[in-house]
C-alpha cells in the first residue's frame, strides 16, 4: 500500500491505505475521529464535511489521495472547550441545534466561508450552507450564530 | 365526606420507588434517572431543571443518567410530546418528597423544626447558624421507599430554574466533537456488520451464493436466517465492501405490488377497511342546509429521513445479550426482542445512546434486532450495525398517506350547519413492545417468521392515530367524524410526528378558510367567532397581532392563517404564513403563537416550535415518498429533497406563559397549523386551492387546471 501524508488538524499524519479509500472512513476508522459524521455516503447531506485547505468538502466521497500533502481540518481541529473557535462559542450561545448530528459539517462549512468572506451577508451564509442538510429545523439559529461569530471575529 | 387520596403522577405511580429516579451522593452530586430519552429535543435539560429546582441544588450538580432496562424507571416510549407531562411531573413530585425527607432528617440531627430550615444548593441551614447538607446526610438516608404523594411541589413563584432558559447540557459535546452519538461510540473488540435487504418491496431471499464473499479479507461471518442475511467484518469499510459482494450473490423472489403513487386516494379507498365512528354531535335545532361543499384532501407517505442512518450495537454473553440503541423506548424494544429471541426479558439489557433527531418510529428498533441477530454469530464480541442511506429511506416505516373528505353543509348565509369528516389511511402506529407479536423488521424475515403487523391507531383517549385532531375544536352545531383504517399495508407505516394530526388540521383549516372567503369574512375573525376556548382565541389573536394581520395585498405575496390544539388536549398553536408565489412557492415568514401551559425552558419551547415549523414547511413544499409498482424509488436526498438553508423561512415565535397550568410538550404543535397556513396563503396569493400535498409546481399547475 502506498503511504499518504497530510496534516490533520495541524499534526503530520501518514496513512498506508488504498489511495481510493474514502477519506471519511479513514478519519473515523483508523484515525478514530468522531467529528465528521456519516450521513449518506454520496456527498448529498454534508454531515461529513471537513476542510481541505480552505475549502469545505464532503469526506465520504473524497478519496484519500485527494488530501496528499494538504491540510485537513475537522471539527476537532476548529477549537476545544478550553479554546473554542468563535463559531463554537456562538453555537452554544445561540443554542443553535436540536439533535446536533449535522452540526460538525455545518460548522466546517461556516468556518470555510469565514476564511474567504469575513463579513458575509445572511444570504451568503445561507448559500454557503445550502449543501448541508438539517432535519430538525435549526437552520435559522445556525445562521444567526454564524453571523454573530463573524461579527466577533471582525471586531477582534 | 372523604378527601380524595392524593394522586401520584402517572410515571411515578408506575415506578414509585424514589431511588429509581434520584440518588444523592456524599460527594455533592445528584443523579437523576428518567425513563424518557434524549432524541434531539432537549428533554434531558428540561428534566434536570425541574429536579434541580425542586431539590434546591444548582443544575451543575445534576448528572442525568441515560435510560437502561438495567436501572431506569419504565416510562414506556418517549413520544407524543408527553415527556414533560409524564417524566417532568414524576420528577417534580419525587424531588419534592425527597426534599421533605432530607429536611426531616436534618431537623432530627440539628434539633430544630423542619419548618424553620431552608435549603440552598444542597446546604440545609436554620436559625442559630445550625447547618448540615444533603451530602452529609446522604449516607444515612435510604430512598429505597415508595413515593407517597404527601409532598407538595414548590409554588410557582419559588421556582428558580423552571421557567428560565437553561443552556442545553448536551450541546457542548456536540460542538466540540466529543463522542456522544451512538454512531461515535466504540466498544473494545467491536466488529462491524451490514444487512442485506431487498430493493423490491417485500421480496424474499431465495438464493445466496456466499463463495465470493467468503474469500474477502477481514470477513468474520456471513449470517443467514431465512430472508435475513448480513455480513460481520473486522472493519466498517470491510463490511460495506462485503455487503456489495454478497448482494451480487443474492437471488430474490418477486415482491408484493405497491400502489399507484399518482392515485393515493383511489388506492386508500379501494382497500379492505375497518371503519370507526370517532365522534358525532347532533344539532339541538336542525339548521337549514342550502348546499353542501365536498372537498377531498390528501397527504403522501412521508419519510422520517433522519440525517443519520439508524445504528445499534449488541453483545452476547452466553444466553444473555446487551443492546445499545437510540430507540424511543428501551423497555418496549426489549419486549419485542424477547419475543423474537424467545428469551425471558431478564436476559436482555437494552441501554439508550443518543441518535440523530428522531421524529417518531424510525428504524432504531429494527437495527437493534439486526445487531442482536448478527452478533449471535460471533460469540462474545460486540457488533455494530449501521443502515445504509438507501435502507433508511426505503425500509423504515413511513408516516401514513391519508385521504380526507369533508362535507360541510352550509345554510343560506354560508354558515356551517353540518360537518362530516372521513379519513382513509393506514394505521399510524406499529411500535414495538405493545402486542403479542413483534413489529421489528427482521422478525418478518427470519426462517420462522412472525407475521408482518398491519399498523393500528392508538385510541382517542391517547390522542388517536389517523383520527388525531379530526374532531373540530369549533362550535359547529353537528358533526360526524369517521376513520377508515386499511387492513392491508403494501407500504409500511408507523408513527411519525403528529400521526394523522397534520393531515386533519390541513383539511379542516383549509376548508374553514374556503368558507370564510366565500362569506367574505376575515378568516381570523371567522375562527374567533367559532371558538369558545380562551386559550385558543389567545394564540390566534397573538399570532395575528404579531404578523400585523392582515397586511395589505401585494402581487406575488399571500398570507394565510392556521390553528390547532395538538391532540385536542395538548399545546395550542396558531400561525400566520407569508409566502411568495408564481410557478413555485417560497415561504417567507411564519409567525407563530403557542401555549404549552407552564414553560419549563422557554428557549427549548421556541426551539421545538421553530424546528416543527421548518420541518412542516419542508413536508408541505417538498416531501413525498416516491415509488413505482415494485419498489420505493426515493432512496437518497436527491429523490427525497428536504428544505435547504436558502429556502427556510423566517420564523417568529411568541410563547404565551401560563405557569399555573400543567405543562405539555411542544414538538408536534406546529406541523398541522403551519401546513394549513401555507396552503391558505397559496390561495391568497394565487387564487387556487391546493388540496393534495406536497404543494409543488406540478400540483399548482394541476390545481389551476381544475379550477379553470
Amino acid at each position: 500500500m502506498p503511504s499518504i501524508r497530510f496534516r490533520l488538524n495541524g499534526a503530520p499524519t501518514e496513512i498506508d491505505a488504498d489511495p481510493d479509500h474514502s477519506l471519511l472512513d479513514i478519519l473515523r476508522g483508523r484515525l478514530g475521529l468522531s467529528g465528521p459524521h456519516f450521513g449518506c455516503g454520496s456527498g448529498e447531506c454534508g454531515a461529513c464535511r471537513v476542510m481541505i485547505g480552505d475549502h469545505a468538502v464532503t469526506a465520504c466521497d473524497a478519496p484519500l489521495w485527494s488530501v496528499a500533502d494538504k491540510d485537513v481540518t475537522t471539527l476537532e481541529g476548529l477549537g476545544t472547550a478550553e479554546h473554542p473557535h468563535p463559531l463554537q462559542r456562538a453555537f452554544i450561545a445561540e443554542q443553535a441545534l436540536q439533535c446536533g448530528y449535522c452540526v460538525a459539517g455545518v460548522l466546517i462549512s461556516a468556518a470555510a466561508l469565514l476564511r474567504r468572506n469575513k463579513r458575509p451577508s445572511e444570504a451568503e451564509v445561507r448559500g454557503a450552507l445550502d449543501r448541508n442538510l438539517c432535519r430538525c429545523g435549526s437552520h435559522n439559529r445556525m445562521v444567526r450564530a454564524i453571523l454573530h461569530a463573524a461579527d466577533e471575529m471582525a471586531a477582534a | 365526606m372523604s378527601m380524595a387520596a392524593p394522586q401520584l403522577p402517572v410515571s411515578l405511580a408506575a415506578n414509585p420507588k424514589l431511588s429509581s429516579w434520584i440518588k444523592v451522593s456524599a460527594d455533592g452530586r445528584v443523579t437523576v434517572s428518567p425513563g424518557k430519552v434524549e432524541i434531539g429535543q432537549g428533554i434531558v435539560t428540561a428534566l434536570a431543571q425541574i429536579a434541580a429546582d425542586e431539590l434546591d441544588v444548582k443544575i451543575g450538580r445534576v448528572q442525568m443518567v441515560r435510560a437502561s432496562t438495567a436501572r431506569s424507571p419504565n416510562e414506556g416510549v418517549t413520544s407524543g410530546s408527553l415527556s414533560i407531562q409524564q417524566s417532568g411531573r414524576a420528577l417534580r413530585h419525587a424531588c419534592a418528597e425527597i426534599r421533605q425527607i432530607f429536611l426531616a432528617a436534618a431537623s432530627d440531627r440539628l434539633g430544630v423544626d423542619a419548618d424553620v430550615l431552608d435549603i440552598k444548593d444542597g446546604e440545609i441551614f436554620g436559625p442559630g447558624n445550625v447547618r448540615t447538607s444533603y451530602w452529609e446526610l446522604a449516607e444515612d438516608i435510604s430512598l429505597d421507599r415508595d413515593a407517597t404523594a404527601s409532598a407538595v411541589p414548590k409554588p410557582i413563584a419559588m421556582r428558580a430554574l423552571a421557567g428560565h432558559s437553561a443552556q442545553r447540557l448536551d450541546i457542548p459535546d456536540k460542538v466540540f466533537a466529543q463522542p456522544r452519538f451512538i454512531h461515535d461510540i466504540t466498544l473494545p473488540g467491536m466488529l462491524h456488520a451490514r444487512v442485506l435487504r431487498p430493493e423490491i418491496s417485500q421480496a424474499k431471499l431465495i438464493g445466496l451464493n456466499e463463495a465470493a464473499t467468503r474469500a474477502l479479507p477481514g470477513l468474520v461471518a456471513i449470517v443467514r436466517d431465512g430472508s435475513f442475511a448480513g455480513v460481520v467484518c473486522e472493519t466498517e469499510a470491510g463490511a460495506e465492501a462485503a455487503l456489495m459482494v454478497l448482494r451480487k450473490g443474492a437471488t430474490w423472489s418477486v415482491g408484493q405490488p405497491l400502489p399507484d403513487e399518482s392515485d393515493l386516494a383511489g388506492f386508500l379507498k379501494s382497500q379492505p377497511l375497518e371503519s370507526v365512528i370517532i365522534d358525532a354531535r347532533t344539532a339541538g335545532a336542525p339548521g337549514n342546509p342550502a348546499r353542501t361543499l365536498r372537498r377531498r384532501y390528501t397527504r403522501p407517505y412521508i419519510a422520517h429521513a433522519s440525517i443519520a442512518p439508524s445504528c445499534a450495537m449488541a453483545q452476547w454473553n452466553g444466553d444473555r445479550v446487551h443492546v445499545w440503541t437510540h430507540s424511543q423506548g428501551v423497555y418496549l424494544l426489549r419486549a419485542d426482542l424477547a419475543l423474537v429471541l424467545k428469551l425471558p426479558v431478564e436476559q436482555i439489557t437494552v441501554e439508550h445512546l443518543e441518535g440523530a433527531g428522531c421524529y417518531g418510529h424510525n428504524p432504531a428498533d429494527d437495527v437493534a434486532l439486526d445487531a442482536v441477530l448478527l452478533a449471535k454469530a460471533v460469540g462474545d464480541r460486540p457488533v455494530r450495525v449501521q443502515w445504509s442511506r438507501a435502507d433508511e429511506m426505503t425500509h423504515a416505516p413511513f408516516g401514513a398517506a391519508m385521504a380526507i373528505e369533508i362535507e360541510a353543509d352550509l345554510d343560506a348565509e354560508s354558515e356551517i350547519v353540518g360537518w362530516r369528516h372521513s379519513i382513509w389511511s393506514n394505521g399510524h402506529a406499529a411500535r414495538p413492545g405493545r402486542g403479542t407479536q413483534p413489529t421489528l423488521l427482521a422478525a418478518t424475515e427470519i426462517a420462522n417468521p412472525f407475521p408482518r403487523q398491519i399498523s393500528g391507531n392508538p385510541p382517542q383517549a391517547n390522542g388517536g392515530g389517523a383520527d388525531r385532531n379530526s374532531v373540530p375544536l369549533y362550535d359547529f352545531p353537528a358533526w360526524k367524524i369517521e376513520s377508515h383504517r386499511l387492513l392491508t399495508m403494501p407500504v409500511r407505516t408507523s408513527a411519525l410526528r403528529t400521526l394523522g394530526g397534520q393531515g386533519n388540521v390541513f383539511a379542516i383549516e383549509s376548508l374553514l378558510d374556503e368558507i370564510a372567503t366565500e362569506r367574505g369574512e376575515d378568516p381570523v375573525a371567522f375562527r374567533l367567532r367559532h371558538l369558545g376556548d380562551e386559550r385558543a382565541r389567545d394564540v390566534i389573536r397573538a399570532a395575528a397581532r404579531r404578523a400585523n394581520w392582515k397586511p395589505a395585498a401585494k402581487t406575488g405575496t399571500g398570507y394565510g392563517v392556521g390553528f390547532g390544539r395538538y391532540k385536542n388536549t395538548g399545546a395550542y398553536c396558531a400561525v400566520v404564513a407569508e409566502i411568495e408565489g408564481d410557478e413555485d412557492i417560497r415561504v417567507r415568514k411564519l409567525t407563530l403563537a403557542v401555549d404549552v401551559g407552564e414553560v419549563i425552558n422557554p428557549d427549548g419551547v421556541i426551539n421545538q416550535i421553530e424546528g416543527g415549523a421548518i420541518q412542516a414547511t419542508s413536508w408541505v413544499l417538498k416531501e413525498r415518498v416516491r415509488f413505482d409498482r415494485e419498489r420505493i424509488t426515493s432512496t437518497n436526498w436527491a429523490d427525497y429533497p428536504i428544505l435547504r438553508f436558502s429556502e427556510v423561512p423566517k420564523v417568529e415565535v411568541e410563547v404565551i406563559q401560563r405557569p399555573e397550568i400543567d405543562p405539555v410538550g411542544a414538538g408536534e404543535a406546529a406541523h398541522g397549523p403551519v401546513t394549513a397556513a401555507i396552503a391558505n396563503a397559496v390561495f391568497d396569493c394565487l387564487g387556487v386551492r391546493v388540496r393534495d400535498l406536497p404543494i409543488t409546481r406540478d400540483r399548482l399547475i394541476a390545481a389551476m387546471d381544475s379550477s379553470a
